[in-house]
């Protein structure tokens, strides 16, 4: 059980950092994919089946379908495109690379685990995440509905396209001439 | 049964969850820094949602209390909003600034 942990713990590094590094975007979805899918993995051996059913759906399943859409759509599934300069990424690097050492040896201590009296590892079951959601959480349940709904409403409206739609000044050149036109 | 659950949940000491998670986490800041493309920016703000999403599990499940989970569960609803409205924000920039460059968003107006 322990090994299959690293296994799955090697697997979203590997797959999260081909994520940050690969030129080309789909690339960078399909380890997105990759690591998702490990994390669900992860919530299996947690015993939190509901989470990992909902991880898979959710994140795999819609998320990063939408995802692929959008780079499809705008037609950004080649490779190169804009990069920073190279003292700007290794700047990242070093600020990412410090961010964890940081949080590292802030808990480097170890977490202290007081172990509950009536250890129950049915937490994660459908039965027992939903008793909760629907009781304690109903209220924050129902207005995440609301969220959704102004999403979908505000999406509507980001993405729809105006009919007479001024050009924009700052455009200038062949390209206002090519939207004008 | 129940004990091999235990056991099984049990052998991975959860610093070993907590280290994972923070090298996701900084993973991906460090690809919000060193990226301009708008896409993939949004990838890895959805990398570090997922990490935390990993340590919350971690501890309901090691803790044995549910409510870490149903916090994941509303994270990644908030998760699933934010991106539908990234994604569209995305789209719109490419149609006005025809470009994915997160440089070409330093002006607010136009």
């Amino acid at each position: 059980m322990a090994a299959l942990f690293y296994i799955l713990a090697a697997i979203s590094v590997i797959s999260a950092l081909t994520v940050v590094g690969a030129r080309n975007p789909v690339n960078s979805v399909i380890a997105l994919v990759v690591c998702f899918l490990s994390i669900a993995g992860h919530y299996v051996l947690l015993n939190a089946q509901f989470l990992a059913m909902v991880h898979v759906i959710v994140y795999t399943g819609a998320i990063m379908v939408l995802f692929l859409f959008v780079i499809m759509l705008l037609n950004l599934n080649k490779p190169g495109g804009p990069r920073k300069s190279l003292a700007m990424r290794l700047a990242a690097a070093v600020a990412g690379g410090l961010l964890f050492l940081t949080l590292a040896a802030a808990v480097r201590q170890g977490v202290a685990i007081t172990p509950a009296a009536g250890f129950d590892p049915g937490v994660g079951l459908v039965r027992h995440v939903g008793q909760v959601l629907f009781t304690e959480f109903l209220l924050p349940f129902e207005v995440s509905s609301v969220l959704f709904l102004s999403a979908i409403v505000g999406v509507v409206m980001l993405a729809k396209k105006d009919k007479d739609e001024a050009p924009d000044p700052h455009i200038t050149g062949p390209e206002r001439a090519r939207r004008t036109a | 049964m129940d004990q091999g659950i235990i056991t099984a949940i049990r052998t991975v000491p959860l610093d070993h969850y907590v280290l994972l998670s923070f090298l996701l986490f900084g993973i991906g800041a460090a690809g919000v820094a060193l990226r301009r493309n708008t896409i993939i920016v949004l990838m890895c703000i959805e990398l570090m949602f997922n990490s935390v999403n990993l340590l919350l599990a971690a501890f309901s499940a090691h803790h044995s209390d549910p409510r870490g989970q149903v916090f994941v569960f509303f994270i990644m609803l908030v998760a699933a909003a934010e991106v539908t409205v990234g994604l569209s924000i995305l789209v719109m920039m490419k149609r006005i600034v025809d470009s994915v460059d997160v440089n070409q968003l330093n002006r607010l107006k136009g």
